[in-house]
């Protein structure tokens, strides 16, 4: 049997697919966009989750996984439903061009 | 751990609040869809009388104090302080909703069962002693107040609203999580006794360091939450844009209990690292205070001004966190509670001021208010004044406390500061009374109708209890300064 993938190389993952939805979601002018970099930051932290659960030989990471993907998923939900009704009000996606409320 | 053993009765009681909360929104839901044109008023009474019988609940189980399920809750002093808090703004916004509801045409059950949700959300979060728990009711509370700042559906600004809160939101929200999973990582457990443990037997060694960056993960996400610079950006836009009694509830509610994670984390769990984290909490007190005294003084938008207060008043909450110290945690609760009373008292009046639609929403809109509604003005003054901080206001001793609490710890630079920033608070409030007392109102402007029903009698106690602290602080003190002993 090959040697198993060592732990710092899923965290090293992790840390990456977490920056990269930080970057996603400042540089990406669109709500969907950054709704799925913040969706990829949730995942980041899930693989984690997991891989620190793998190390300590405990149970408990594996089920904190399944408790942010249902959270990910109301969040996804309500998440949706809110940029549904900005677009009907502003026919528009874009952040930049969100913003009545300056002074 | 015992195995496969049933929660006793006892660990029930002490649960038995948010399971209340919980049924009541279910109800309120269900209520809702039976009662089909029926006016819902009477849904929102429901609410806040459930919500009381909660904050009965709360007592009760005060009366049997320890943990349940296995240590990831914990009914102590510091619990039923912040659950009273939180139903107690639960409720004022709820009776101060009612009229504004009917008045925007939006008077449905979902409002009232999304604000009882959110609160056994902040219920959930002040209880829990284990972090995945904090952070299931982060997101009970975060979610229905994601929908609820958006529940004028049909106004652009309150839609911007809640899809700006929402993003930043849940972008806070992963940080908050991305620290968990590291400290998990690093100390093996997620409940804060277990981790205050591991991080003391690994003090100065490599875990710690791995503690540190767990804390300072948290520390942004927390951040964000209670609209710390500088992680203040979206609380403005939020605020201003936000139905008015929602504004109220979200500038003290998620705040509050936000507040009290910060305490439980970073005191309990983080406490031995703490030289490690006290930089961050100093840095970011005086840019909030900074950033939101002086962007408040340039606006012309009550609304907009009172968003950018609340971040200054957030700095000053930072100050005492900054200290570190027992006195600081009991100059933080009192704080809260005096800033809940007058913040939801500020904003909720500010939905029957700014009329029909939340159109007049400038300082000069409310020109003549003094002569022609003296009672509105008059509770309008009420909480200005105590957002200052004059003496007999609640405002007065949470400044008062913070600021001795941060003396005590050394913090003299820090204090100094906070005050000089205090007296430039003062300007952009005095501005405002001076424009209701001083000024004719304008022809263009329709009138004010009078305060009634539920909206009057959750202002008036807003301001009874805003004086009531401010005048005889001792009753609550006590019960702060008895209850400030976290789990160490």
């Amino acid at each position: 049997m090959p040697a198993a993938v060592p732990l710092s190389w899923y965290l090293v993952l992790s840390a990456v697919l977490f920056s990269l939805g930080v970057a996603g979601f400042f540089f990406r002018r669109n709500i969907i966009t950054m709704f799925m970099s913040i969706e990829l930051m949730l995942n980041a932290v899930n693989l984690s989750f997991v891989a620190f659960s793998f190390q300590l030989k405990q149970v408990s990471g594996n089920i904190f996984a399944f408790f942010v993907m249902v959270v990910a998923a109301a969040e996804a939900a309500v998440g949706l439903a809110i940029i549904l009704t900005v677009f009907k009000n502003r026919a528009t996606l874009n952040v930049d061009r969100i913003d009545s409320m300056k002074y | 751990m015992p195995g496969n053993s049933l929660p006793a009765a006892v660990e029930l009681v002490r649960f038995l609040p948010e399971t209340i909360l919980v049924l009541l929104g279910t109800l309120i839901m269900v209520l809702e869809a039976v009662t089909g044109d029926r006016p819902k008023t009477f849904l929102g009474h429901l609410a806040a009388a459930g919500l009381g019988l909660a904050a009965c609940a709360a007592v009760y189980a005060h009366s049997s104090p320890g943990e349940a399920f296995s240590g990831m809750l914990v009914v102590d002093g510091f619990t039923t302080f912040f659950r009273l808090l939180v139903y107690a703004v639960g409720i004022l916004t709820v009776l101060s909703s009612c009229q504004f509801l009917t008045r925007e045409r939006a008077n449905t059950g979902e409002f009232y069962a999304l604000v009882v949700f959110s609160v056994a959300g902040q219920s959930v979060m002040v209880a829990s002693h284990e972090l995945i728990m904090i952070f299931i009711g982060l997101e009970i509370s975060s979610i229905a107040t994601y929908v609820l700042a958006g529940f004028l559906r049909d106004d652009p600004r309150a839609t911007e609203s809640a899809v700006k809160y929402f993003l930043l939101g849940s972008f806070a929200t992963a940080f908050v999580l991305y620290g968990i999973a590291w400290i998990y990582g690093a100390t093996g457990s997620t409940e804060l006794t277990a981790i205050r443990a591991a991080v003391d037997t690994q003090a100065g060694r490599e875990g710690a360091m791995l503690a540190a960056v767990a804390a300072a993960l948290m520390f942004v996400g927390l951040g964000f939450k209670v609209s710390g610079a500088p992680f203040q950006m979206w609380a403005p836009d939020v605020y201003q844009g936000a139905p008015s009694p929602v504004s109220a509830f979200l500038s003290a509610g998620p705040k509050a209990a936000a507040f009290a994670v910060f305490l439980r984390v970073f005191e309990t769990a983080f406490g031995s690292i703490g030289p490690l984290w006290e930089p961050l909490f100093w840095i970011s007190a005086l840019l909030s205070m900074t950033i939101g005294n002086f962007a408040a003084l340039v606006q012309g938008n009550v609304k907009r001004m009172l968003a950018y207060s609340s971040i200054a008043h957030a700095g000053y909450i930072l100050v005492a966190l900054t200290a570190r110290s027992e006195v600081g945690t009991a100059a933080v609760m009192f704080y809260l509670a005096a800033y809940a009373l007058m913040n939801v008292g500020a904003f909720a009046l500010l939905g029957h001021l700014t009329r029909k639609g939340e159109r007049f929403q400038k300082v000069e809109d409310l020109a003549g208010l003094g002569s022609a509604q003296p009672l509105a003005a008059a509770l309008f003054s009420i909480f200005l004044l105590s957002l200052i901080g004059v003496p007999l206001t609640a405002g007065f001793f949470g400044k008062f406390y913070i600021f001795k609490a941060a003396l005590d710890s050394g913090l003299v630079w820090l204090t100094v500061l906070g005050l000089l920033n205090s007296a430039v608070g003062a300007y952009y409030y005095l501005r405002v009374l001076v424009v209701m007392y001083m000024r004719e109102a304008s022809e263009e402007v329709p009138p004010v109708e009078a305060l009634s029903g539920g909206l009057r009698a959750a202002l008036l106690a807003c301001s009874a209890g805003t004086l009531a602290l401010g005048i005889f602080p001792g009753p609550v003190l006590d019960f702060v300064n008895r209850s400030a002993t976290l789990i160490r």
